[in-house]
């Protein structure tokens, strides 16, 4: 739970006061393009960068006094790999056990299933270095998982993996939020927003732009479904003036991309029908239902931001 | 099953740390380099070597030329008996900073293991005393390994030689301790070639293939601030038996350089890494 949560480095802020409270047993997602404060929040809550402004309450603890018993009870699963290249895959998960002050005896087992979670039994004597990229997370999360925590934080769980490893990490992720843990995780990915999150909030210059759960931030701030439509190049900017009778209500509206002109309709199908009775001729077109992506966009901007 | 005790929070020594830099648990920290150093011990092994290489180009070349010399206390040692303690104080400096310097920064930077080490419920000063331990022991093993060829070769003087085992600790801690307060200033991988820079005269200069009264006087007291020659002093009175209050000093030299670069590297590791 936050509130007034603020981050400065030197004179730049990069999380501006903002207030959360993420309930038990919940998957709790920040969206937000690269920048938007998403890490420095994650490492906070973390209690591995200190707090610059406002409360911060962990698990009903304070980091600033109670960083190591907060930490005791969190799993942790940093941006990039941190895990020891010095040291065996089997290894990697018993040395952070005993790092949290657990017992060899009890580390054992524990090690064994946490492979077995893994799917990395097999590799257990390997080094870090040789394992796939895909393996290389799934050891990061099965070591966060060592200590059993109740909250486990992952900052872009899935960034650089291919499908598949997407997918399994996904599926291991939903197991553990049946076994009652919390996850709060960052992403710039809208389907493991939607897969993962029950709810979420959407960052931009270190603050929040919108929150709530993947749905209702779709009826929010996007229309049912939107129409694409492609036109020759160059001609997509005056179709789009056109387009605009094409469109009605308050929320519906059209944006032109340089390649294709979107329409933010209620029906897709309909507005295309009223495309073509103004008589414009899209080269293609088709109709989709509003993503989270396009919330994304509509409330982040599409200008690139580094 | 407790995960933290209250203890070290409460304890009057660590009072002035603010909360969560110790956690009492910097003994998993030196399980992981013994967990790591099993499987290349050959590694290890190697600095063990150096000085004896030293000792026997010098000892037996430059014995032939030099002869006796009036060691500490006015007894008259050879050349060889000369520069051994001397030689186990530098393997002792050698072993200490290149585990706190090349290693710690390899580690600090590119492994990110202290990251992974501070996500969990370990504290900076957890870190650091497990990392500069383990330098320590590693530089122990290598005294321990000298100090016998010395034995074997007859080059201990008197029975105090055996205080120079511990003496090789404590120089190693000192240096350890700094080396690593060092180390976390560095950005880039070229300072730790100017370490190397700062370390090579310290062991040619400091006194020890020659005594000191060699230099002009103000030369001298430049060497005198520098801590490889009040280690150099220590040894080479102890293996002679030569025992005065100078050694008390000596001594606290480098007990004071433990405990600066022991603080200095716990800060920097908080500053570092947790911002």
């Amino acid at each position: 739970m936050a509130q007034g949560l603020t981050k400065s480095f030197g004179t730049f802020t990069a999380v501006d006061g903002i207030d959360f409270a993420v309930e038990r047993g919940e998957a709790f997602g920040f969206l937000g393009p690269n920048g938007a404060g998403k890490s420095s929040t994650m490492r906070m809550i973390g209690c591995v960068a200190p707090i610059t402004a406002g409360t911060l309450r962990i698990l009903g603890m304070n980091p600033v006094t109670d960083g190591p018993r907060i930490r005791a009870r969190l799993g942790v699963v940093p941006q990039q790999d941190t895990l020891d290249i010095e040291m065996t895959v089997r290894e990697n998960l018993y040395i952070y056990g005993r790092y949290f002050g657990m017992p060899r005896a009890e580390l054992k087992a524990k090690v064994d299933a946490l492979l077995e979670f893994a799917q990395l039994t097999d590799r257990a004597k390997s080094t870090v270095d040789p394992l796939s990229g895909g393996m290389k997370r799934r050891l990061t999360i099965a070591r966060s998982l060592i200590n059993d925590p109740e909250i486990l934080l992952l900052d872009e769980p899935t960034t650089g993996l291919d499908p598949q490893a997407r997918h399994v990490l996904w599926d291991r992720l939903y197991r553990l939020k049946q076994d009652g843990v919390t996850l709060v995780l960052t992403t710039h990915y809208m389907d493991e927003a939607e897969q993962l999150c029950d709810r979420l909030v959407v960052m931009d210059g270190g603050r929040f732009v919108a929150e709530g759960s993947p749905r209702s931030l779709i009826a929010d701030h996007s229309t049912r479904e939107v129409a694409e439509l492609r036109f020759a190049p160059g001609a997509n900017a005056d179709a789009a003036v056109a387009l605009a009778a094409a469109i009605s209500g308050d929320r519906e509206r059209v944006e032109a991309l340089p390649d294709r002109v979107l329409l933010y309709v209620s029906d897709g199908e309909a507005a295309l029908r009223r495309a073509h009775h103004l008589g414009l001729s899209p080269v293609s077109s088709l109709v989709r239902r509003s993503t989270l992506e396009d919330v994304f966009l509509r409330l982040t901007g599409r200008s690139l931001i580094d | 099953m407790t995960l933290l005790s209250d203890a070290p929070r409460t304890s009057t020594a660590l009072r002035i740390l603010p909360p969560g830099m110790y956690s009492a648990r910097s003994h998993v920290v030196l399980e992981r380099a013994f967990r790591v150093y099993r499987r290349s011990w050959l590694v290890v092994f190697s600095g063990f070597f150096e000085p004896l290489f030293y000792l026997f180009a010098l000892g037996t070349g430059l014995h032939q030329l030099v002869g006796k010399v009036v060691g500490p206390g006015g007894h008259v040692i050879t050349y060889t008996q000369f520069i051994a303690p001397a030689l186990l104080a530098a393997s002792a400096m050698n072993g200490a900073i290149l585990d706190a310097t090349n290693n710690v920064f390899f580690k600090l930077k590119y492994a990110k293991l202290y990251d992974a080490m501070l996500a969990t419920s370990l504290g900076p000063l957890d870190v650091a005393i497990g990392e500069i331990s383990w330098a320590l022991i590693r530089g122990g093993l290598y005294s321990v390994g000298f100090l016998v060829v010395m034995a074997a070769m007859g080059l201990t003087v008197s029975w105090w030689a055996v205080l120079l085992l511990p003496a090789a600790l404590l120089i190693a801690l000192g240096f350890a301790a700094v080396g690593m307060a060092v180390t976390s200033y560095l950005k880039t991988i070229q300072g730790l070639e100017i370490v190397q820079l700062a370390v090579l005269p310290l062991f040619l200069f400091s006194g020890t293939f020659y005594s000191l009264s060699v230099y002009p006087a103000w030369l001298r007291v430049v060497v005198e601030c520098l801590p490889l020659q009040h280690g150099i002093e220590l040894m080479r009175a102890l293996n002679s038996g030569a025992l005065d209050w100078s050694l008390v000093g000596h001594a606290a030299y480098f007990v004071g350089m433990a405990a600066v670069g022991l603080v200095v590297t716990a800060r920097r590791l908080d500053r570092l890494l947790l911002r």
